[in-house]
């Protein structure tokens, strides 16, 4: 791989400059290479795939009409009709607070967990344990809260949506913190010690900047993955404070007006940014090390 | 490390003692929280299969096993064998497509690698649920591609495509693409490219080279994509509902109607832990196999 | 993963902890407290839950303006999504329910419901006669009606080519409607056309005759172009579909699209089904809860709800007050009471109600 050694140079601009205009220069990269081109056109076919849907609903969302199918004029009235809906705004701040809340949670026990499984535990029991809520189907998660709250009776809310969430978010962080924490120097937590200093001081002082990088990253996944969660929140959710995707979920059931392209178009726009200022930041991170 | 001990002397057991106390306060919160909202819940579910639906939801204190043996029934026999058809099918394809997208993905540039990859995901972080709703859009009757169908002369009527099982395989296919793509890619990438390089140059051609280097290695990769798109697929209740207009019924569907249309909890809890042992099992074979892949040719 | 094994065993295990745990928590959840006639509603907060676009969009802040009680109005899908989570959660946090008529009877009977205090529903005077003998709950105990209606056959003749008059045109139909048909498939919606094409009730709980009713489904199911409850009148619309079961009110939505769409009630008959207003007994805002009631009973408000819902309400002076032109772009709000009392009253069967849970389940689940 001849080309690993290029230098990076500004990688998240020409990443930026590349989602804009789509040049197709992998192929010319390729070409250079002096392999053949075919091997990128399933690649692209994929990427047809991929986007076609999306590029009808984000060219709908400047359609004139109401009727979702056919093409009438340009016009941004959804956009200010989105805004206006008052249920879809709910939504998203009741999503914004579930995701929070969860991410918290997850963070905070996840790298605990992390910390003490590696340090502490050999067998790979506690280990399996805190990663089955990643790989346990949602649907099973969320039929046993919904049992288990209704059993307590305990009432639904937000406050149950954050815990059902903090659930496989916290799998999550722990398995992104463990993967970090495998590639630690023992050395200095050892060296930590040796000077007496106690596992919850090494813990604070010397394992967690090094192990921040992880735990960012497992934070960043516990909030993106909680907010787009539908099944755990549509057992766990209470009728009157839905999340978005369930605020979706009954729009779609009920005929979907054009504010739905408006907001994917929207939702769309703020993951692309979000990606590029995410790849600014490590970028910087990277070379600051 | 030294060598084990059967017995643990004293002083062995002391250590012990003071790791476990040392290692509570890491463990103990997260190992409680997960405790009571995931394994007790759990634990729940497989509680209430052994009795009687309450006829508002919740149960009653009686003990049957007519939760179990109702599975045996040809309806939900069929429905579970045709859930597991379709996310087979669905992984197949996920597979023919995803692995020569992450096969060219991982031949890019590192820079374009990134862009690549980062157009895999990023579908995936629009709501789902707008994902879906845009192929009843291009797939209904007055839809996109009958309507570009009809403009070029190839059909004069409208050909149905929605509300069939062919519409959930298209609709799961491109909701778990990208699972697939990205441990394909990982595997891929991770290969090192001088041994491919070693093959070509001692006369291999080029799809011997890739038979006989590339695939078996990327095979593990290749197994967590599928997994990855299997366990989902099984169990996705949505795109049942909306691209297959409610014909077409998946476990995932029959277990969410159990608990709100039926009200039939206990059953409803007995097909979602088959649905989890199920599941369990092919990962189990998974993990077995790509034990196998990885440790065999080191042991040979 | 061979520890996952042992997670359900102690998992298994702690479930009993979980029951032992319930039994002290779930205890008494908050007796059933009288209400006092003379309570400052002012001071009470109001939470709604009704069926997406059944209501008047500001009606939240008209009726704040006109008593003082800050409300909020919260959305469900379906009777089911709302009663399952009235069910589950000792205190939903939902003062005042939107349920069809057997749903209001089924919570009743589960000891979930308020009863009415007429004293703060005076505006029960406005409804027809009639309107306080229904099935499910004679004299509105627990329940006033918000709305009711029929269920037929929604349909384009233009797509059809004729005018259906029967059941068996949806059930059986000709070869030319093959994938151009939907039906209802929530609740006891699914099983209507069958049963009223054999001549049989909507409340039948003979086993026979579910089982006639099923074959019939099951040997309709692949006419079908989808099951659809809540968007096959835009099926309509678009085309994708000629004629569909559809409820009187909710075809009307089609209507105001396309004028040609029509209703009908075949000649074997249909149901009565009302939407009723319900308080919860766990609302801590009854008195509140009583006045929203009372104030959805006020003519001008049933007016506007007919008016703009397009579905008929049971509300004499409401119904009397409409616009003539209006009935005669929807036919359906010209079905009389006597027409409207003629169809049978969908009541709750009690236990057997889940014969037709699981007809339904079986239907939908056959492939």
């Amino acid at each position: 791989m001849a080309e690993t050694t290029a230098p990076a140079t500004d990688r998240a601009g020409e990443t930026a400059a590349a989602m804009t205009d789509g040049a197709p220069a992998p192929a010319t990269s390729r070409a250079r290479r002096g392999k053949p081109r075919g091997i990128l056109v399933p690649l692209w076919l994929g990427y047809v795939f991929l986007y076609l849907p999306i590029l009808v609903v984000v060219v709908m969302s400047f359609n004139e009409s109401r009727n979702l199918f056919v093409w009438t004029g340009f016009s941004l009235r959804w956009y200010p009709e989105l805004f206006a809906d008052e249920a879809m705004m709910q939504g998203l701040v009741n999503t914004l607070i579930v995701a929070t809340g969860a991410t918290l949670i997850a963070t905070v026990l996840g790298t605990l967990l992390a910390y003490g499984i590696h340090h502490y535990t050999r067998g790979g029991l506690i280990r399996a344990f805190a990663i089955a809520p990643a790989i346990l189907p949602d649907l099973l998660l969320g039929i046993g809260l919904l049992t288990f709250f209704s059993l307590l009776s305990f009432t639904l809310g937000l406050h149950s949506v954050i815990l059902a969430h903090g659930v496989f978010a916290t799998a999550f962080v722990t398995a992104i913190v463990l993967a970090r924490m495998a590639n630690l120097d023992p050395s200095l937590e050892e060296a930590s010690r040796d000077l007496g200093m106690g596992p919850a001081k090494t813990f604070l002082r010397i394992t967690l900047p090094q192990l921040a990088p992880g735990i960012v990253a497992g934070a960043l996944l516990a909030f993106t993955l909680s907010l787009d969660e539908f099944v755990i929140a549509f057992f766990t959710t209470a009728p009157t404070q839905p999340t978005l995707p369930i605020v979706i979920y009954s729009m779609v059931r009920f005929g979907v007006t054009p504010e739905v392209n408006a907001l994917a178009t929207l939702l769309l726009l703020v993951s692309i940014v979000a990606v590029i200022s995410a790849q600014r930041l490590t970028r910087l991170t990277g070379t600051s090390r | 490390m030294t060598t084990t001990t059967p017995q643990a002397t004293p002083a062995v057991r002391a250590q012990r003692a003071r790791r476990g106390l040392a290692a509570a306060p890491f463990l103990a919160p997260g190992v409680f929280f997960l405790i009571v909202f995931m394994a007790i819940p759990v634990g729940l579910l497989a509680f209430y299969t052994f009795f009687k639906r309450g006829r508002f939801g919740g149960l009653v204190f009686e003990f049957t096993l007519d939760n179990w043996a109702k599975l045996a029934e040809p309806l939900y026999v069929g429905v579970i064998l045709q859930s597991v058809g379709l996310a087979f099918i669905v992984t197949v394809l996920a597979l023919l497509l995803g692995y020569p997208m992450a096969y060219a993905i991982a031949g890019l540039s590192p820079k374009w690698r990134t862009v690549a990859l980062i157009a895999v995901v990023l579908p995936f972080w629009t709501n789902f649920l707008i994902r879906t709703y845009a192929w009843i859009l291009l797939l209904n009757n007055a839809g996109f591609v009958n309507q570009w169908l009809q403009a070029i002369g190839i059909t004069d009527e409208p050909i149905s495509m929605l509300y069939t099982p062919q519409a959930i395989v298209v609709g799961l296919l491109y909701m778990y693409l990208p699972l697939m793509v990205l441990p394909l890619y990982a595997s891929l990438q991770q290969l090192d490219p001088s041994l491919r390089e070693a093959a070509t140059n001692l006369g291999a051609s080029p799809w011997r080279a890739f038979r006989t280097v590339t695939l078996p290695l990327s095979l593990p990769g290749a197994l967590t994509g599928c997994i990855f798109v299997f366990v989902p697929a099984m169990s996705n209740f949505v795109i049942p509902e909306l691209i297959g207009g409610g014909k077409t019924v998946m476990v995932g569907n029959l277990v969410r109607d159990q608990f709100y249309e039926a009200r039939d909890w206990p059953f409803g809890a007995t097909l979602a832990l088959v649905l989890t042992m199920l599941l369990v099992v092919v990962i189990v074979i998974q993990a077995a196999v790509s034990r196998r892949i990885t440790e065999g040719p080191r042991r040979g | 993963m061979p520890t996952m094994r042992r997670i359900s065993i102690a998992a298994a295990g702690t479930a009993a902890l979980a029951l032992v745990l319930s039994s002290c928590a779930g205890g008494d959840s908050g007796d059933g407290s009288d209400i006092d006639r003379t309570a400052d509603i002012s001071e009470q907060t109001l939470t709604v839950s009704i069926w997406a676009d059944y209501y008047p969009e500001d009606l939240a802040e008209k009726f704040e303006e006109a008593t003082g009680v800050k409300t909020t109005i919260v959305n469900h899908a379906t009777n089911e999504d709302v009663v399952a989570k009235l069910t589950a959660s000792s205190d939903p946090g939902i003062d005042v329910a939107f349920v069809s008529g057997q749903y209001a009877q089924a919570l009743a009977e589960q000891g979930l419901l308020q009863e009415l205090d007429k004293e703060l529903v005076p505006n029960e005077s406005n409804l027809y006669p009639e309107a306080l003998e229904l099935a499910y709950d004679e004299g509105n105990v627990y329940s006033e009606p918000y709305a009711w209606g029929t269920t037929g056959l929604c349909y384009r003749p233009d797509l059809t080519g004729f005018d259906p008059t029967s059941w068996n045109d949806l059930l059986n139909p000709m070869p030319e409607l093959d994938g151009k048909t939907t039906m209802l498939s929530t609740d006891r919606w699914l099983a209507l056309p069958a049963l009223k094409a054999a001549g049989y009730s909507v409340n039948t709980t003979d086993d026979a005759e579910l089982e006639e009713a099923k074959a019939q489904l099951l040997e309709t199911k692949p006419t079908l172009l989808a099951y659809d409850d809540t968007t096959f009148y835009s099926k309509l619309v678009s085309g994708e579909a000629a004629m569909v079961e559809a409820w009187d009110g909710w075809c009307n939505y089609g209507i105001a699209e396309n004028p040609d769409i029509k209703f009908v009630v075949p000649d074997e008959g249909a149901d009565l089904w009302v939407d009723t207003m319900t308080v919860l007994k766990s609302s801590e805002n009854k008195e509140a809860a009583m006045a929203f009631i009372n104030y959805i009973l006020d003519p001008e408000v049933q007016t506007w709800v007919a008016e703009n819902i397009l579905y008929k309400v049971p509300n004499q002076v409401a119904m009397e007050a409409l616009d003539p032109a209006l009935i005669e772009s929807y036919p359906t709000l010209g079905i009389t009471v006597d027409e409207l009392f003629e169809q049978e009253v969908i009541v709750d069967l009690g236990e057997d109600s889940l014969k037709y849970v699981d007809l339904n389940a079986e239907v939908l689940a056959t492939n």
